[in-house]
């Protein structure tokens, strides 16, 4: 009886409480930057430094500069665990949070493809720095995405010219072999269309290795690799497989120098338990996240030194994903700037105003400079059709201790990139009934 | 007092058989489907409606099914995930294919082809019980998330093996708007709840209760265990498959296998247990449990500007609900559609207990 009456008010208080979240939030004045994250689950060593760096530069704007041309950042994060369910209740609560959210970096695959349709009708920017959907680099169908920077094809493509490089140019690539050993999820799969089209023109023969999520249980994959022995691996991974891949690799005596990961793949704490085991494996880097600059003086500056950084631990503060969360809200915050520039300096820019500032980013050197980035990154200029900006790419390598960098740039092949973006950007806009835009204005 | 059937007299079998033989029950289902259908769309905002309301419906719809299945008829499984994504598939194929046919029937059909995935995954339990039965049903989980990831016909050819849905629309009404989904589901969820219910009442639910209390005894009264059995296979995963379509295609819009994950079967399971084995209105609970508790306590230190770190948050989320599932399950451990029928005998004798 006593039970039963404390479960009922139990029940009561829970019901109570979720009428209440229905309360609508006040607009104000803040320009709102949701922070969707993934603190715990299995991928949370690349999400923790991601998410501390994509924080700390918002701090920063508002610390150093008082927000963007006087107008504060408000941020909320949300903890998405990597699960597409959660990331889109995350998206559900924040995207009208505070007259509307400047832009989603839903940090997942998974959520990308899940929140591109429903950011269509809620008029909000999907902002996926080298990931999500790699055919919406086309801006005339994928009017609210924005894959600045690069995508999984520019990134595969990427280690292609590199391996082609080292084995003495791209006709000499015939007849060699190179495997992909992928996470087994879109994410996992988003380069294959890339690496079939190169191998089919270059004359290699790619092999193909999914390992099943979430990537702790490799050995038959790698006994597959001893047998077949491929000249190079690729490896699509993040969170705990990466580390178990090497440490596979290592088993069987696949040398880690012939294996390039991508760039999720590709940060400290992917290797740094390994220490030598991982000496001589490749990454392929957005931009340069493997350098510091200005930007990182600055938040010691402003943040750490005042004890406001949000890597509470100081263990995470400068590494590469670190250094990449910091880029993902710097093109948010500028996206913001250019769309002030349009519709009025320091005022409150709608969600849509900032799509059009997402689209009509110029970052020149001189700007990166001034902003801190002149080290960390190239220019990027966005437009109508190319929602990409720019697509530079640099190889890192393990030295043992730290990263690096051990090419020069590199810039994906247009001829296997953009057929295939304009292929299935039209099979995506014909699914869904989208007319492109035509981009004249 | 206020729960007390005296004089409410049945004078003919259609009375007596009613679903709500009490007029108290049925004022208060009306009264809930007023405001299931009229209030809350009114009412509630985009995100309630979108992110909470939406999910639970569809999840309870599932539960209603692996209810049928675990509940009445005895057969534990854990296969439910996969015959969610069955569902979604195959609803998502026929969408692909013939875009023709209207988005009900997809859906339907969607369920068609994940009662004959259950049937054949179901055969296994003439002749095995219990516990050995749920680990065959696993076979179901893995089989689904292998053929979904490696035979590209059924996605479609999809580049990144990822499918999303085109805008839908069912009998010229788009279904866009948060309030139109929620609508959309919530008929599905009442109509077969209705049914779920009048099976469970006739013949064939007795005849899945009496394999569950003891299929020796009951096959010797006649009832036929394969005929029961895989029947009620048949129904749970029709219902789990248009509850998989409904998740895809209404909640998710874009999905991957990993969507109908192992998590989703045991998720299911959790609900049917402590929601209550046996009971459809226990499946609402269980579902309400599982899917808005963890919103709620998400949402806990953003209402009381608690300056958590999101990751502490998330962590003191899954202790206090692995807390609250034990507590739940040591304080009633027939589910709360048992604690909801205590209260409603208290209420019956109130004031004067004995």
């Amino acid at each position: 009886m006593k039970h039963t009456f404390k479960l009922a008010t139990a029940m009561f208080a829970v019901a109570g409480a979720l009428s209440a979240m229905a309360a609508p939030a006040a607009a104000a004045e803040d320009q709102f930057i949701p922070l969707l994250a993934y603190r715990t689950g299995s991928f949370a060593p690349l999400g923790i430094p991601w998410a501390d760096g994509k924080m700390d530069y918002l701090k920063l704007v508002n610390a150093r500069d008082g927000g963007v041309n006087g107008v504060k950042l408000s941020y909320e994060e949300c903890e998405t665990g990597y699960a597409t369910d959660k990331g889109v209740e995350c998206y559900e609560r924040l995207k009208a949070k505070n007259g509307g959210a400047s832009g989603f970096d839903p940090q997942s695959t998974g959520i990308t493809f899940a929140i591109t349709d429903k950011a269509i009708l809620d008029k909000v920017s999907v902002e996926t720095v080298g990931y999500g959907l790699s055919q919406s680099a086309n801006g005339a169908v994928f009017q609210w995405n924005f894959p600045l920077l690069g995508t999984y094809w520019t990134a595969a493509d990427t280690m292609i010219q590199d391996i082609a490089k080292k084995v003495g140019g791209v006709d000499k690539l015939k007849g060699k072999k190179i495997a992909l050993v992928f996470h087994d999820s879109p994410f996992g799969k988003e380069p294959i269309p890339l690496l079939e089209a190169r191998a089919k023109a270059d004359g290699f023969e790619l092999q193909l290795y999914p390992v099943t999520a979430p990537g702790v249980q490799q050995k038959s994959t790698w006994l597959q690799i001893r047998q077949k022995r491929p000249d190079y691996v690729l490896l699509w991974s993040a969170g705990i497989m990466t580390p178990t891949a090497i440490r596979e690799a290592q088993a069987i005596g696949y040398p880690r120098d012939k294996m390039y990961a991508i760039w999720w793949a590709g940060s400290e704490n992917d290797v740094q338990d390994l220490g030598d085991v991982a000496k001589g494996y490749n990454a392929v880097t957005i931009q340069n996240s493997a350098e510091q600059g200005k930007v990182h003086q600055d938040i010691k500056k402003y943040l750490y030194d005042k004890g406001q950084g949000t890597d509470t631990d100081g263990k995470y503060f400068g590494t590469i994903s670190y250094t990449r969360g910091l880029m993902i809200s710097m093109l948010q915050v500028e996206a913001i700037r250019a769309a002030q520039e349009k519709y009025g300096k320091g005022k409150h820019m709608t969600p849509e105003q900032v799509r059009w500032g997402f689209e009509h980013l110029d970052l020149t050197q001189d700007r990166l400079n001034q902003l801190g980035f002149g080290e960390i990154m190239r220019p990027v200029k966005t437009s109508c059709e190319d929602h990409m900006g720019t697509d530079w790419a640099r190889i890192i390598q393990w030295d043992g201790k730290k990263f690096k960098v051990v090419s020069d740039w590199y810039q994906s092949d247009k001829k296997f990139v953009n057929p295939l973006v304009k292929e299935l950007a039209a099979k995506y806009a014909k699914e869904k009934n989208i007319t492109p835009r035509t981009c004249k204005d | 007092m206020f729960y007390r059937e005296n004089g409410q007299f049945k004078s003919s079998y259609r009375a007596d058989q009613q679903i709500f033989p009490i007029r108290q029950d049925r004022i208060f289902i009306a009264g809930l489907l007023v405001l299931a259908f009229v209030l809350v769309p009114l009412l509630a905002s985009s995100y309630f409606l979108q992110a909470v309301l939406t999910p639970f419906l569809i999840l309870s719809l599932a539960a209603i099914g692996l209810n049928i299945l675990v509940g009445y008829c005895g057969q534990i499984s854990m296969g439910s995930g996969a015959f969610m994504a069955v569902g979604a598939y195959a609803a998502w194929n026929f969408g692909v294919r013939t875009p023709a046919l209207p988005l009900i029937v997809q859906i339907l059909l969607g369920g068609v082809f994940a009662t004959l995935v259950g049937v054949v995954f179901g055969i296994p339990s003439l002749r095995i019980r219990g516990l050995y039965l749920a680990v065959t049903t696993l076979a179901a989980q893995f089989f689904a998330d292998w053929a979904f990831l490696r035979i590209p016909y059924l996605t479609n050819y999809s580049s990144s093996g990822n499918v999303s849905v085109p805008a839908l629309s069912a009998f010229g009404i788009p279904i866009q708007t948060p309030v139109q989904k929620y609508l959309f589901v919530l008929i599905f969820a009442v109509v077969f709840a209705l049914l779920a219910k009048n099976l469970v009442r006739g013949a064939i639910g007795r005849q899945w209760m009496a394999i569950r209390d003891m299929d020796v005894a009951a096959s010797v009264i006649g009832i036929r265990p394969v005929y029961a059995k895989l029947t009620a296979f048949a129904v749970s995963s029709f219902i789990i498959g248009v509850s998989g379509a409904l998740w895809a295609y209404i909640h998710l819009g874009s999905w991957e296998p990993l969507a109908f994950d192992l998590n989703r079967s045991f998720q299911l399971l959790f609900m049917v247990i402590i929601g209550g084995l046996g009971s459809i209105l226990g499946s609402f609970f269980g579902a309400a449990f599982i899917v808005l508790v963890p919103i709620a306590l998400t949402n806990v230190p953003g209402w009381f500007d608690l300056p958590l770190a999101i990751d502490t948050a998330a962590h003191i989320e899954h202790m206090v609900f692995g807390a609250l599932i034990v507590f739940f399950l040591i304080a009633e451990p027939h589910g709360l559609a048992r604690l909801w029928s205590i209260g409603k005998e208290k209420l019956r004798i109130w004031p004067f207990p004995h």
